[in-house]
């Protein structure tokens, strides 16, 4: 600006830039602020659904606000609706997916740890193979080991519920914490480990004192990260558990489907709301790492 | 004391190995062990419970003569190609945009993310009732004036693939893009002020210098989402539960019902094979070079 003023320019050459400066911000924004409205409107469209009175939402518009605010549709959602047999609403399928995805976050992002240490700084012959190996779980279509995992969890006496998902989610939940873990160990440097051994800190002592210390970023997406696919998953859910035993989406995908009387959209979209506050909560709260997470598995670390 | 002290320090060595070797065992077991055991079942005549005789090819024979694995097949074509193009494109285009130095970036990068946070089923919830042409878009736009307006392709067999890939793309063209803009600010600025200079103009900067500098990411890009496609399975059950008939049907939904629905283990192993024979066939490829790349650089 300074600069301007002390060397001015013709008018010619200064107008015509500004123009076209201002009507470039105008095509970068328009389309910005379009795609926003296009990415809110489904979550705005949920929320006021699920406010909405059911007269008024068989007489109204499906996106216009709510005229009379009620929160009788989060009610039933939550304790009232019928899933299946049973009209228990989502509270105990809630509590289900909670008992599944603490445990599973914690053991799948603490084996994850141990692991990327062990195959960064305690690398051994055929490390890299190992890598390989649990890399490729990562994009594992779970169709194909959908039929061995419903009998092993059989033979195990794990069938049908929730110790049964714990297992499963962290089995193959290792594939990924171990991909985030040795991505963020590799660039530390070998020095820490290195002085740490000289000082005579053994095996568990320098992951305890000189790796965890530094590593609280990594561990914070990898539980983000684990927490939203154990959370969202449905299609082991759906496949390894029945009736009261299933996770909450299983459970919301049921209350949606139910066919018999007048549709209570209300309803279904508290219930989805329900089904997807914890994750958005996490999401609002530490986005910044979530992104990490999802980007590990492109960006080279 | 010497022979203890070998033997402990000898430890010590193995002690890496021994810790790492149970979260190999339940990966070679639980991911390939299983994969095997998933081959031998669709070599078998399994129906309701796996049996183990040996029956040849007939279940990928019966796989292939059933119209409805023709239709999954198809439309994981349709599905994977549109699903693609516009997430991709979309996520450029987004990605291009939000590095212009915008105000309000934070906020908007959020808003395009927040999707991918949320389960298939709660996005296939909400996409059903926006798409249900008795109360939603088709109605508002109705009663806005516009009274021969039509927009019924969740209940039509020919056109509801197309809401799957509309849902689909809604929820995942922001994780192409977030990829997108991690390559856009890993570009060197540099290179675009020299070409600033030169008098290049800015969309010929991005046609001639970035987009072909993000070929990596785009590469990511496109073998996720591929790998999101082929695994679809929850978005298509809240969506349109495989209909209207079979219209919507996806190799992964078909799996699952002839497994779980149709007591047809023997052909559901069959069709599980050939997903997993797609997702190897672009996985391997991309791992190898990945991993390649990582260990020369």
């Amino acid at each position: 600006m300074a600069n301007a003023l002390s060397q001015p320019k013709p008018m010619a050459e200064v107008l015509p830039r500004q123009n076209r400066i201002r009507l470039g911000r105008l095509f970068i924004y328009a389309p910005l602020a379009v795609m926003a409205v296009l990415y809110l409107m489904p979550l705005w469209v949920m929320v006021v659904t699920s406010l909405k009175p059911l007269d008024e939402i068989y007489g109204g518009s499906f996106i216009g606000p709510p005229q009379t605010i009620t929160l009788d549709a989060w009610r039933s959602a939550w304790s009232q609706a019928c899933i299946g047999t049973e009209c228990t609403g989502l509270r105990p399928y809630f509590v289900n997916s909670l008992l599944m995805v603490v445990p599973a976050v914690v053991l799948s992002t603490g084996i994850g740890a141990i692991n990327g240490y062990i195959l960064t700084k305690w690398r051994f012959p055929g490390a890299n193979f190992v890598f390989g190996l649990l890399l490729f779980g990562c994009f594992l279509p779970y169709q194909a080991i959908l039929i061995p995992m419903a009998r092993t969890l059989g033979l195990l006496g794990l069938a049908g519920g929730i110790p049964g998902l714990v297992f499963v989610h962290v089995a193959y939940g290792i594939c990924f914490t171990t991909l985030f873990f040795r991505n963020y160990f590799v660039s530390l440097p070998d020095e820490l480990t290195k002085a740490a051994m000289v000082d005579g800190a053994g095996f568990f002592r320098i992951f305890w004192s000189v790796i965890l210390p530094t590593s609280i970023p990594i561990i914070v997406v990898s539980c983000i990260w684990q927490f939203t696919q154990i959370w969202n998953d449905f299609l082991f859910g759906v496949s390894f558990t029945s009736g009261g035993n299933s996770p909450i989406t299983v459970a919301l995908n049921n209350i949606v489907n139910v066919t018999t009387g007048r549709k209570q959209y209300n309803v279904d979209m508290a219930a989805a709301m329900i089904a997807a506050i914890p994750t958005l909560l996490v999401y609002i709260v530490a986005g910044r790492y979530f992104v990490r997470g999802l980007t590990a598995g492109a960006v080279k670390g | 004391m010497n022979a203890a002290k070998s033997f402990s320090s000898r430890l010590a060595g193995w002690l890496p190995r021994i810790v790492v070797a149970p979260s190999l065992l339940i990966v070679i077991v639980t991911v390939y062990l299983f994969i095997l055991w998933t081959g031998v079942i669709s070599f078998t005549s399994s129906k309701f419970v796996p049996v183990y005789d040996f029956a040849g090819f007939e279940q990928f024979v019966r796989l292939w003569a059933t119209p409805r694995w023709h239709t999954a097949v198809a439309n994981l074509f349709i599905f994977s190609a549109l699903f693609l193009l516009l997430s991709t494109g979309i996520g450029l285009l987004m990605a291009i945009l939000l590095d212009q130095n915008i105000r309000a970036e934070g906020f908007l990068r959020a808003v395009y993310l927040y999707p991918m946070a949320l389960s298939f089923i709660v996005t296939g919830t909400a996409w059903k009732w926006i798409m249900n042409p008795g109360l939603g878009i088709q109605k508002v736009v109705n009663e806005l004036g516009w009274t021969s307006f039509t927009f019924d392709w969740i209940t039509d067999p020919k056109m509801a693939i197309y809401t799957v890939v509309i849902a689909g793309v809604w929820q995942s063209s922001g994780f192409a893009m977030a990829i997108f803009l991690a390559g856009l600010r890993g570009i060197d600025n540099s290179v675009i002020k020299a070409a600033q200079i030169e008098g290049a103009s800015l969309p010929l900067i991005y046609r001639q210098i970035i987009i072909p500098m993000l070929r990596p990411a785009m590469l990511s890009v496109i073998v996720l989402l591929s790998y999101i496609a082929i695994k679809s399975f929850d978005l298509v059950l809240a969506l349109t539960n495989g209909g209207p008939g079979s219209a919507t049907e996806l190799p992964s939904t078909f799996m699952f019902s002839a497994t779980f629905r149709r007591n047809q283990m023997g052909v559901g192993a069959a069709s599980a094979i050939m997903m997993l024979m797609t997702v190897a066939a672009i996985i391997i490829p991309y791992l190898y070079s990945e991993l390649r790349e990582r260990n020369n650089g």
